[in-house]
């Protein structure tokens, strides 16, 4: 973990020296997070992590976290017969299991929608892919229930967080990380924006991973799932007969 | 104090986990039912997806029957020759149960199916016992009431592979037995129970088991095919959480003590009348769920595979 923090530092600097912004000698951006690695333990239930840095100069910042992509399935429930059944889905590729953004103004005044889309600024900003072969108008409705489930679990921010500036140059952002998190590993982008035009962009890593007793039974379930069916079948068979001698009644 | 369940992959009060073990197992002890019919919609009700929930209540329902096995074979309850033949069925019947569900996973309708077939069981058993308990208490109070027949000749005595099942004193097709077992077993892999609510009174209604190996038979066919489905459930699905059902099952075995401290105080029909009641309620809950406008008629699901 503390090699790991180390090499971030060094990839952080190497990025803000080498990372190849727009602006040819506009670079200026620092950034790092207190954690690299949020381990989810058995007691977890959500945590923050601290993310600060400075600008060289004046500028405006935005932060953009994203999760591991993965395809999601969404569908949408009809009423047949009374009763309220699924009868479509469209699956979405490409979308980020997690997303967060924080902005030191309105991104929408900071960038214009194409600098937005390029950099994947915003949810309406995401390019999700599909194969589903449904009017435009369908598809954008799943796709606005998808944003609303991914909101209402927790997972995705729509409306941009406040990021903290001391003085002109020194600024941090707390990112919240809720118990459902996915695992994996998350992409944090600091993007500088001055004029209209992103002047300098950096990557922190940030691994979430699942460790101690919770992630060895996850992982053991995955990879020898037989192993771990007859193993809870004889915890239970265990568990059932020491209950029914230390409470035997005669 | 939360804790992180690591296959259901959310957190819960270990408390109220307890609490909930606790009250059904209370109500298993009170009423002698497995408990796993109620338990189920439970999790599903505080958020544990209804995958995980049916796939460790089996897991659970394992040790909550094992024990049970071991005392009714104390006392020569358990005719092993017709639990066999019921096994046979089950474990029949509930690897086609699993498959059907990572099929109905697969497409979207686990969730539909699960909550139907809740809706029509928690139904039925839930009126069954409330019109048996009213029959109960009226007949309580007016006595000499004439006695069922125990035993008639149905169609179902004409069935060919007939067998002679010695400590149950029947001589009966093979097929009813491997039938009941069979369609017992899918819903203890698409329900998540044990199925006594089921098999109980089918043992009794349709093969004529006398009821004194009738509880002890049903436990064993029920240990062997809640084993089954949650070995089908750990390798097709991944979805058996061993903490959450080890955390039920301290709460449930200390309920079920308690419950049965009271059962043998309180009069038989009302508890079955205030049980089937419940059972209803419960349903009707379920029910509500599947009428009610959803509050967002757009929900998302994984897609299968990590």
């Amino acid at each position: 973990m503390r090699r790991q923090g180390i090499m971030a530092l060094a990839l952080g600097a190497v990025l803000a020296v080498a990372s190849p912004g727009p602006g040819a000698r506009a670079q200026g951006l620092v950034a790092d997070s207190s954690r690299h690695l949020v381990a989810i333990t058995t007691g977890f239930v959500g945590t923050d992590v601290l993310l600060f840095g400075a600008t060289e100069g004046r500028g405006d910042v935005v932060i953009v976290v994203r999760g591991p992509t993965r395809n999601e399935v969404t569908r949408r429930k009809g009423r047949h017969a009374g009763i309220w059944v699924n009868e479509a889905e469209v699956t979405f590729t490409n979308v980020p299991s997690y997303y967060w953004l924080a902005a030191s103004k309105p991104v929408d005044k900071l960038l214009k929608p194409e600098a937005l889309d390029r950099h994947g600024i915003g949810v309406e900003h995401l390019a999700f892919g599909t194969q589903a072969r449904l009017g435009e108008k369908e598809i954008d409705a799943f796709r606005q229930g998808l944003l609303r489930n991914k909101v209402r679990e927790g997972l995705f921010t729509i409306r941009p967080r406040d990021i903290a500036f001391l003085g002109d140059r020194l600024f941090r952002a707390t990112i919240y990380f809720p118990a459902n998190v996915p695992t994996g590993p998350y992409t944090v982008q600091v993007f500088l924006v001055r004029d209209g035009r992103v002047a300098g962009a950096q990557t922190v890593p940030l691994n979430i991973a699942k460790v101690g007793i919770g992630a060895d039974v996850y992982n053991f379930a995955h990879d020898n799932s037989a192993l771990y069916g007859i193993i809870a079948i004889v915890i239970a068979l265990a568990a059932g007969l020491f209950a029914g001698v230390i409470f035997r009644k005669v | 104090m939360q804790i992180y369940l690591p296959i259901a992959e959310i957190s819960l009060d270990v408390f109220l986990l307890l609490a909930m073990g606790g009250g059904i197992g209370f109500l298993s002890g009170l009423f002698g039912v497995g408990g796993g019919f109620l338990m189920t919609p439970l999790l599903i009700f505080i958020g544990v997806s209804p995958a995980v929930a049916v796939a460790s209540e089996a897991n659970q329902v394992v040790a909550a029957s094992v024990s049970g096995v071991f005392v009714h074979m104390r006392r020569g309850n358990v005719d092993f020759k017709m639990g066999a033949v019921l096994l046979a069925g089950g474990i029949a019947g509930s690897s086609f149960g699993v498959w059907l569900y990572s099929l109905l996973r697969a497409i979207g309708q686990l969730d539909l199916v699960i909550s139907l077939s809740y809706v029509a069981f928690l139904g039925i058993v839930g009126s069954l016992m409330l019109a048996e308990s009213v029959r109960a208490v009226l007949r309580r109070r007016s006595p000499g009431a004439p006695r069922r027949k125990l035993h008639q000749h149905t169609w179902m005595h004409g069935l060919p592979l007939k067998i002679r099942f010695r400590k149950s004193k029947l001589y009966i097709s093979a097929l009813l037995p491997l039938g009941i077992g069979f369609s017992v077993g899918i819903l203890s892999a698409i329900m998540g129970v044990g199925g006594g609510f089921i098999i109980v009174p089918a043992m009794i209604y349709v093969l004529g088991m006398p009821t004194i190996t009738v509880v002890g038979t049903s436990l064993f066919q029920i240990t062997f095919v809640t084993a089954n489905v949650t070995f089908l459930q750990a390798t097709n699905n991944q979805t058996v959480d061993v903490v959450l059902a080890l955390i039920l099952l301290a709460g449930g075995v200390i309920g079920a003590q308690f419950g049965g401290l009271f059962a043998g105080r309180l009069p038989g029909e009302y508890l079955r009348l205030l049980l089937g009641a419940f059972v209803l309620f419960v349903g009707g809950v379920i029910m509500y769920i599947l009428v009610a406008p959803p509050d967002d008629i757009y929900s998302i699901g994984r897609v299968a595979g990590r």
